[in-house]
């Protein structure tokens, strides 16, 4: 994959998450994404916004639901040199949550900032 | 779909040959695995094959090779981290066959 | 009736519409992403607290588990098991879901 990127440009993707796990098949479909783009080399940011926050919450145990618990691969993604996680304010704390409720190291920015983030993406991708 | 047949105990597994439930597997499943395509396991080969139980169990997916490479460097040392090495061991592609002995689902985004 | 509530309140307006229209006796069960709602200091749990006075609140707990929440959960919500919804299911002569 990386030899046929030689030469080809960077581009800024950014994966805006807005949905709970579980309920719907949108925030592992985003994960799936992410994974697989990781290898094409590009400047990846993910957005948590709404109830995309839901998606990073700790502690969270499918085996009552016969579904797979998919949290814990957020954690790889470091391994795939995506590092860069946003995670609205507005949306945390409309939900009760705070940074420390969350599975991974994050970025909370407000609103605004994340209305800049997405402005400078080349490339945007949502679920 | 089809079975392979471990020390007496048929087992499903999908049409590439990757175990249907990953809870069939252990050591004799591996072994069976690696002697229909000719291989024969080594410590070298454990070293990977545990290696990627041990992500799977922590991130609940088997790592793309380039991550499985970087992440076998930093464990294990420079000498085994590079794909030379890996495919040496698993000609099939690391993270393809080694995947398969170890039990575990083919890597996401690998075709 | 038992009302059954399957989407976070901040997703749709079912949650709200579902309180707006349970009398009192009635039951009202959050599922899936709809025990969100029942999360400890949040609006929607004031708008439970209220609720609460006239309607019987559950949630269901695998659900409540598989999302992480299970600490988190206001007082005065029963938890039910997949035994229990059927139990509510039998006991109210019409279930309306609302989606």
């Amino acid at each position: 994959m990386s030899e046929e990127m030689e030469g080809g440009t960077v581009k800024k993707f950014l994966y805006v998450n807005r949905k709970a796990p579980y309920g719907t098949i949108y925030a592992l479909e985003s994960l799936e994404v992410v994974l697989i783009g990781a290898a094409f080399e590009q400047d990846v940011s993910l957005a948590f916004i709404d109830d995309g926050v839901y998606e990073l919450m700790k502690g969270q145990n499918t085996k009552g639901i016969d579904m797979k618990n998919f949290s814990p691969t957020y954690r790889a993604l470091e391994g795939y040199d995506v590092e860069k996680l946003y995670v609205e304010k507005e949306s945390l704390d409309a939900r009760g949550l705070a940074e420390a409720d969350l599975i991974v190291p994050v970025k909370v920015i407000s609103a605004r900032e994340m209305t800049d983030l997405m402005a400078e993406s080349e490339v945007v991708l949502s679920f | 779909m089809g079975t392979i047949t471990v020390s007496g105990k048929t087992i499903e597994v999908d049409e590439e040959g990757y175990l249907v439930n990953r809870t069939d597997w252990n050591e004799d499943v591996a072994k069976e695995m690696a002697k229909a395509d000719n291989c024969d396991l080594s410590q070298n080969h454990w070293e990977v094959l545990n290696f990627l139980r041990e992500y799977y169990d922590e991130y609940q997916i088997a790592p793309a090779v380039r991550v499985l490479t970087k992440a076998i460097g930093k464990k294990l040392g420079p000498d085994k981290g590079n794909s030379k090495y890996l495919y040496e061991l698993f000609p099939y592609g690391p993270a393809k066959q080694a995947c398969k002995y170890a039990g575990l689902p083919k890597p996401t985004g690998c075709v | 009736m038992l009302h059954t509530v399957n989407k976070t309140p901040y997703e749709r307006n079912s949650f709200d519409s579902c309180l707006a229209h349970a009398r009192k006796g009635d039951a009202v069960l959050l599922i899936e992403d709809g025990v969100y709602a029942a999360m400890k200091g949040t609006a929607p749990a004031k708008k439970l607290e209220q609720a609460a006075k006239a309607v019987a609140i559950y949630v269901l707990q695998p659900d409540v588990e598989a999302r992480g929440i299970a600490g988190r959960i206001m007082d005065g919500v029963k938890l039910v098991d997949y035994a229990g919804f059927v139990d509510l299911a039998a006991e109210h002569p019409t279930v309306q879901a609302w989606l």
